[in-house]
Formats: C-alpha cells, structure tokens, sequence
C-alpha cells in the first residue's frame, strides 16, 4: 500500500470560493492509502510547496496528489518541488478542481465540493499505480534553419550565427531582403530603407556561419525538435554563380524585357539579371518563364558575352538534405490583391496602384527614380488620394481584422508625396487612425499640421475613370457630407495576408494556422514565438501583420528560443509516453493511423510497432486505438483509468 | 419553356408599354408566361424590420402559389423581383420567419421556387447565342446605356444575379440583339428612387447625372428594368429611356407592341427610326 499525501489549494477564493476545501480534506483523509491531507490559501507559494516537500519527508510520501488548478498552470513547479524532496516528480499528480470544478460550478457550492471529493479520490487512485519515470534525453543538432530572408529572417539568421551556431538561411526569390527592399522611406523617422536593410543584407550575404540559399524552398520535413532533416528544393539560376563576377553584361545585353514583379510590374527589367542594384547576393538569374534561349533554342546574348563563361542553360532543380536542431518560420506576407475590389475598379484602372506600388514609385531605384509620377502617362499627380483600410476590417467582402501598419504608411506615404510635389493634394479616408508605437501619434500629427494633409473619416464608395481623372466618392462621416474628388492618383491600403502558400508550408512543417492562414502561436501573450511543434518558432508577419520594430523584436526573441534551445547538449522529453509490449503486438499497425504525431510505425523485420518517443506528445490516441493492449501509457494505464473510473462511480 | 408570370401592378398600368412588348416578344420566342392567378401586391418594398413579418406575407403567397403549379417564378420588374427573391431567400434561410408565415398562410413552403429575372431566363433557360439567332432585325449602329439601378444587384449575397459592382448582363442582351452597349459609369448609380416623387428637385440631380453621364459617353438611349428608374430618367425629357423589353420586341420583329409611346415622356421614335425598320 502506497502512502499518498493530498494537498487542497483554495487557490485564494477561486477554489475556496465555491468548494468546502476543509470537507475535502476531511473526506479524503478517511480514503484508503492517504495518510497526509491540508489545505492551503496558495499551493504554489514557496510556504505551499515548503508543505510538501516537509510531508513529504515526515511521513515518507511516495506519492502526492495536489488538488489545484489546470496541470497547464503549475505541474512542473510541483514536480520539481517533489523532486526536491526526494519524491520521483512523476509520482506527483495534479488533481484540477479549478478549471474543471470550481470555476464552472460556482453557483453550486455543494455538488462542486462532492465533485471535487471524487476527482481528487480518483486521483488518488492513478497516483497509487503511478511508476517512477526519467525523462528521455534527446540528442540536439546545433544548428538552425530559418525561412524567409526578409527582415525578420535575416535578423534571426544573424542573432543565431552571432551567438556561433550555423544557420541555413532559405529564400524563395532570388535576393534578400524581403518586403522591406521594395520600401522607399520607413515610419516615423523616414529614413531610407536601403540604407538601414543594406547593411543587414550584405552581413547575411557575408557572414561565415549563415549559409543563404535563395532561389530554393523547403518542400519536406521530418524529425523532431533537436533533430529535424529538411529537404530544400533549389531552383535553377542557370548561371554558374562561382564564376560569375557580377559585371552584369548579360542582363545590359539580354532582348528581353519583361514587367518586373520587384516593381509590382510597374517598370521592366530583363530575363537575366538582378532584381535591383543594391540586390544581394548580386548575381544574375535567368528567368525559366521569359528566357528565349530556354523556350525556344534561340537566342542565347547572355553566354556569348559572358566574359567568364558562367551561362549554364543546362542548370537543373535540385534537392538538397539538411539536419538542423531548429527551425524559425518568417516568410512574410502578401497584399490582398486590388483586383479584390470592385467598388475600387478590381485593378482596371491603371492610376488605381496598391501601398507597395507606391513605395516603388517613391523609391529613387524604382520605375521613375523616386520621382512620383502617375501609372497611366507619366504626369506627375496634384490630387492624390489615398485610401485606408481596403479589405481590412471589413467582414462582408475582406478581412476582419486590423492589418495595424496601414494608418502609418499611407501617412507616410502622403507626407513623402507632399515633399515632392509641393502644390499637390494629399486626402486620405479612415475609419479610425490607429497609431499606437513610439514616435507614431506625433507623426500623423506632424504630416496634418506640417504637410496639411487632409483626412476625411470616412469610406469610399466607387472609384472610377471619368476621362483623365479618377473619380473618388466618398462620405466624410465628421461633416456629414459626402465627397467627390477628381483625383489623379489613388493609393490603396489593402489588407496583409498571409503568403498564398502558407497553408502549404504549414502542412510540411505540421503546424496550425489560424483561420486566415496566418502561423498560430503557441499562446497569444506567454508564448508568442513559439509554434505548438517543440523546436519550430514563428516571427514577422507570417505570424500576424506587424511593422518593422516588431519583427525585428519578434525576429531576436526567436532566436533567443533557439539558443536556449541550443545552450545544453541534450533536450528532455517527458516519459509520460506509450511504450509497446512486443510480446502481445501483432503488428496490425492501427496505432501508426491513431497517431497525429507521426510517432508511430511498424517495423518491418519484426512486425512488431515501435514508438518514436520524441515525437509521442502522450494523447494516448494509439493505447485506445490498440485492439491487443499491445499499446501502453505510461502512467495512466488501462488498470490506472478503470480504477479511477471505479473511484468516482 | 413554360413560367408562371408575376407581372406585378405596374405592368398593367404605369408600364403597360413593360408588360406588352415582355409578353409578346416571350411568345416568339416561344416562351410561355402564364400569369398567375389572383396575384397579388409584390410588397413593393422588402420590409427592412427583422421582427415584423406582415409585409412577407404577400410575397410568401406570390412564391408558394408558383411552386404549387410546379413552374419557375418570371417577373421582370426590377422592383418585384428584388422583393420575391429576397423573401424566397429568406423564408429558405430563416426557418423562424417560415414557421411563422406558413402558420398564418396556412401553406407550408420552404423557398424551394426559382425567382427568375426575364434577363436570366434569356440569359440562361433560353441562352443569348440563341437569342442572337432568333433576331430578325439586329439594331447594328445603336448605342445602348445600360442602366441597372440597385434593385436588381443588390444585396449582392441575396440576390446573386450579377457581380454587384461590374454587372454584364444587360451589355450581353444588348449585343445579342446587334447593338452596342455604352460602357458609363453612372449604370449603377441610385435614380433617386422615391425621394423623387415627394422631393422632386433634390432627386433630380441624380437621374440627371446618370442621363449627362450617358449622353457624354455616346448613348442614343438608355435601357432598364425597373419602371421606377425609367419614370425617374424619361421625366427629365434628355433623352429616351425603354424597357429592355421593348428593344427586345423591335429585334424581333414583333411592332405591333411597339406603335404607341403615349407613356413615355420623351417619343424614342426619332432615335430608333435610324436604326430599326417599323417603328
């Protein structure tokens, strides 16, 4: 017979509130195996758990039940207080009689304290068969894996290599950089945006421990925290990039224009070359899509002025394998596209351009030089209007929620506008400015009072295309008039999304997504880096949209989850995982289907199941599944659940 | 194609002119309309209030007396058709309301009836390939403003007839029937509605935008679907405004429905004598 202590937390009033903690004590002191029972205001105060650890050793416990809140809440600080009183931490068992009891019933004190007497005498019961466990030490591979090259991936990349780890750093596009290269200026100092990411891209482009793959994507992952092998797909350059001296000549000589997607196809550049001057890693890519030598076998200016032979139209995709210990999702977002929009001419009409369209136009690298000149012939815009919120906010036709850089980046694009083109008109519609961050209110507030710019609260109706102008109709809901603007320019501030392929790649890496596809968090405030996969952690916008401090932020709070992860030389992981008896298995392997973890297979010489006990998360899916009882958790065994059933019924 | 016909109050009176050239031009193309006995009132407007039921009930009898016979539901006014196919819309979706009206009309229908726009029967039952074969004297040389309104588009999510913000359809019938439709920006734009009967001068400006809109885009005419549009667009006497229907009669061939513009306020005859033989 064990000697089992039970602990009663009031948990302040949460529990005493509505559950006669006294009469649980008093009730389960009479059960059968408990020979320690007391109550206490907080459990998981240093004088709680000092109650433990003294019964512990007075009445040599070998087994403890603390009847609290949620095991989520503080099973490990009771644990390691039982540890430290010499108890085996998986002999202490949490009883929830908050979540579960107290918190729910609490306009029915009476039936709450019986249900709390039998959760707890059930309880009891698991503890009297619980064995003593180890944790399962897991081997780390000290290097990590981060995708997408924008800001925040670029910041992760470096914080991790800085600190000595190896890094693969994998990019889809053919540069680095990411949404933050097509920036002209940034909020709310309007510097440059080259001229604060450069010098990040050409530290990437250089640094010894980050190995930078563009032009390749992750396509498979397997493993587990520690120990994930990841297959990346590298597309072809077609260009012998150990060669090529980046002079450039193939794209000065190469006839092919086509719209370049840098420039959100508002300027043109070449089949072969680089996406802009400052572009790392500066070396040209021909493109498989617009290439005439790749489609129709004729052609070919690029390798013959090539002055080192470094045009290779033979190139081929190829997979290449990586082990990395952890992974750092920070793929960035897209822009609903404006074809969304009918009420906004689904992006017919060519002076109707996006935020990112914009910031080409302002950029002195861009189509125009930075010179702001209007899409459909090149005039310079006196009457511009910008519109906030296109798809944000909006449950009928767009996204719910608040894409939050908007209200700053139209100002800024509108103050930018007004200080090039002085006798110009900046409107811009809102619903609400949003401007909370350092320097922000006194931004808007600068770009009203110093650059006049006018906003009207209110939505836009129709946009559309009277002769040269296009029309803005709108409501300014503050004088309640409506408004009708024969504008020039209209500047869209559409919603961020999550990339279209998001959900795809969460697939590969098995992780969740909310219901916009954006990468879910493990906890919305506690554990906001995190994913719910050990090992695998999000920053940027492909966890929320967010602006630049913010990734940058997120961006070294992820790499700091890394390091952590990376600073002893193994992982533990709980035992409290199923095991197979390999006497009973008859291999029929529905165990492998029950799984959602991937931790179960069959081998194929004995036929017997196995259990990847890294991967096993312990939801006891597989022990249920199993036809045989081949299948086993540890710690709550099949005698372990039919006795705690017994103790309540 | 046989369809039981809801034309509604206007057709037999203020829109005569609607109702007969829909009516004639229906039976040359073989499409059977067979009004529905006793009809009554569409409801003229969808009642707004979520918790009064009254005004459904009229509609509800309209939509339950077509499905008892079987037959799909035509009407043609823009009006009655925004009315009868958010009510079927409605009593499909909200089993509260249904529960209700049946109680009272002491008819249980569930919104299975299809509520269909003489343009979507063309459009879809009767196709405007087909329609483009069966015209005998194409309007080649007319340009043609559509004007939609709101009633027939929106809500949108109710009434699912066309892309609310870049409709086509009546571009498609316009060039079944050989002419060219003028691309304007004003085609969806409020007439004005009712405020012009009660306030005529602050609702004039709005029919007169869509009319210069039009006109300054090269229309020799603008057609609807909705005798209230037409009434606010004709009173301005700028420029000749029909019913879809009667352009549908002319390219058809049938001019016996087509000898009296005595409802119109400004005589289309002038304009269409161009462009078409026995007007």
């Amino acid at each position: 017979m064990r000697r089992i202590g039970v602990f009663v937390c009031w948990c302040g009033y949460n529990i005493a509130g509505t559950v006669d903690v006294k009469a649980v004590v008093e009730e389960i002191s009479q059960y059968p195996g408990v020979v320690h029972a007391e109550d206490y205001k907080y459990m998981c105060s240093d004088p709680g758990q000092a109650l433990i650890k003294q019964a512990i050793a007075e009445k040599q416990l070998d087994g403890v039940v603390v009847a609290a809140c949620s095991p989520n809440m503080h099973e490990t600080t009771f644990r390691l207080a039982a540890q430290a009183a010499g108890l085996n931490p998986y002999r202490l068992e949490i009883c929830n009689i908050r979540e579960q009891d107290s918190w729910v019933h609490s306009q029915y004190k009476q039936e709450a304290t019986e249900k709390a007497i039998e959760l707890v005498r059930s309880v009891v019961e698991k503890t009297r068969r619980d064995e003593s466990l180890k944790p399962i030490a897991v081997s780390v591979t000290k290097k990590a894996l981060v995708i997408g090259a924008g800001i925040s991936g670029m910041q992760t990349a470096l914080e991790v290599a800085d600190a000595g780890y190896q890094v693969v750093l994998v990019e889809r596009l053919p540069h680095i950089g990411g949404r933050m290269a097509q920036l002209s200026e940034t909020f709310p100092t309007l510097d440059c945006a080259s001229c604060i990411l450069t010098p990040k891209t050409a530290e990437v482009g250089r640094h010894e421990r980050i190995q930078l793959m563009t032009h390749s994507e992750v396509v498979k992952v397997s493993g587990y925290v520690g120990n994930f092998n990841v297959k990346i797909k590298v597309h072809p350059t077609y260009v012998h990039w150990d060669r090529c001296t980046g002079c450039m000549e193939c794209m000065n000589k190469c006839p092919k224009k086509v719209d370049s997607e840098f420039d959100r196809g508002m300027g043109k550049t070449k089949a072969i070359g680089v996406a802009f001057p400052q572009a790392v890693p500066y070396r040209p890519a021909i493109s498989r899509e617009h290439c005439i030598y790749l489609n129709s076998g004729k052609c070919g200016v690029c390798k013959k002025v090539c002055p080192v032979d470094a045009i290779n139209f033979e190139d081929e995709e190829r997979v290449i394998e990586e082990q990395v210990g952890a992974i750092v999702v920070a793929t960035g977002y897209d822009l609903l596209p404006k074809e969304h929009f009918g009420e906004y001419g689904y992006g017919r009409i060519p002076d109707v351009i996006d935020g990112l369209q914009f910031e080409r136009l302002n950029s002195s690298s861009g189509p125009t030089q930075g010179e702001i000149r209007r899409p459909s012939d090149g005039r310079v815009p006196k009457e511009v209007v910008f519109i906030q919120c296109v798809g944000s906010r909006d449950q009928e036709k767009g996204m719910p929620y608040c894409s939050k850089i908007c209200c700053m980046y139209s100002a800024k694009h509108a103050m930018l506008y007004k200080h090039k083109v002085h006798d110009g008109q900046a409107y811009l519609f809102y619903m609400d400015i949003r401007a909370a961050g350092k320097g922000y209110e006194e931004f808007i507030q600068r770009g009203v009072e110093q650059d006049g710019l006018l906003y009207l609260r209110g939505r836009v109706s129709r946009v559309f295309q009277e002769g040269d102008k296009v029309m803005v109709w709108g409501t300014d809901t503050l004088s309640c008039e409506n408004v009708r603007i024969a504008a020039d320019l209209v500047v869209l501030a559409t919603a961020i999304v999550p990339r279209h392929d998001a959900r795809e790649l969460a697939q590969v890496l098995r992780l969740g997504t909310d219901a916009y596809g954006f990468f879910q968090e493990a906890h919305p405030k506690l554990r906001p880096v995190e994913s719910l996969t050990r090992g695998i952690y999000l920053t940027g916008c492909a966890q929320a949209p967010k602006d630049i401090p913010d990734s940058v932020a997120q961006a070294g709070s992820a790499a700091s989850k890394v390091l952590t992860l990376f600073s002893g030389e193994e992982l533990q992981h709980p035992p409290t995982v199923v095991e197979v008896d390999p006497d009973i298995c008859v291999g029929c392997g529905i165990c492998v289907e029950a799984c959602p973890y991937g931790a179960r297979a069959v081998d194929e010489h004995t036929r017997v199941a196995t259990v990847f006990e890294v991967l096993c998360q312990g939801c006891g899916g597989c022990a249920a599944a199993c036809p045989s009882g081949a299948t086993k958790h540890r710690n709550l065994t099949k005698p372990q659940l039919l006795s705690m059933i017994d103790a309540m019924l | 194609m046989r369809y039981s016909y809801f034309p509604g109050c206007t057709l037999h009176t203020q829109a005569k002119n609607f109702g007969a050239s829909a009516l004639a031009s229906a039976r040359e193309l073989g499409i059977e309309l067979v009004e529905l006995p006793d009809w009554q009132c569409c409801g003229a407007v969808y009642p707004l209030a979520s918790d009064n039921h009254m005004a459904l009930v009229s509609p509800y009898r309209t939509l339950s007396s077509a499905h008892s016979r079987g037959e799909d539901l035509v009407t043609m006014c823009s009006g009655c058709y925004n009315v009868l196919k958010r009510t079927n819309v409605r009593v499909a979706k909200d089993p509260d309301v249904q529960g209700k009206l049946s109680a009272f009309v002491e008819t249980d229908y569930r919104g299975d009836a299809r509520v269909l726009h003489l343009l979507e029967v063309l459009k879809t039952d009767l196709g405007f390939e087909a329609l483009k074969e069966r015209v005998t004297r194409p309007l080649t040389g007319l340009s043609v403003a559509p004007y939609y309104g709101c009633l027939l588009l929106r809500p949108p999510e109710d009434m699912q007839f066309d892309d609310a913000e870049s409709p086509s359809i009546f571009e498609d019938f316009i060039r079944a029937l050989g002419a060219t439709p003028v691309d304007y920006p004003y085609r969806t734009e409020c007439c004005g509605a009712y405020v012009s009967i009660s306030e005529d001068e602050r609702s004039g400006e709005p029919a007169r935008a869509i009319l210069r809109s039009a006109g300054r885009y090269g229309a020799h005419c603008i057609v609807t679907s909705c005798p209230l549009c037409q009434y606010n667009l004709d009173v301005k006497g700028q420029m000749p405004v029909l019913y879809f229907t009667q352009l549908l009669a002319l390219a058809l061939g049938c001019t016996e429905v087509l000898q009296d513009f005595s409802l119109h306020h400004v005589d289309p005859r002038p304009v269409l004598a161009g462009f078409a033989n026995g007007v």
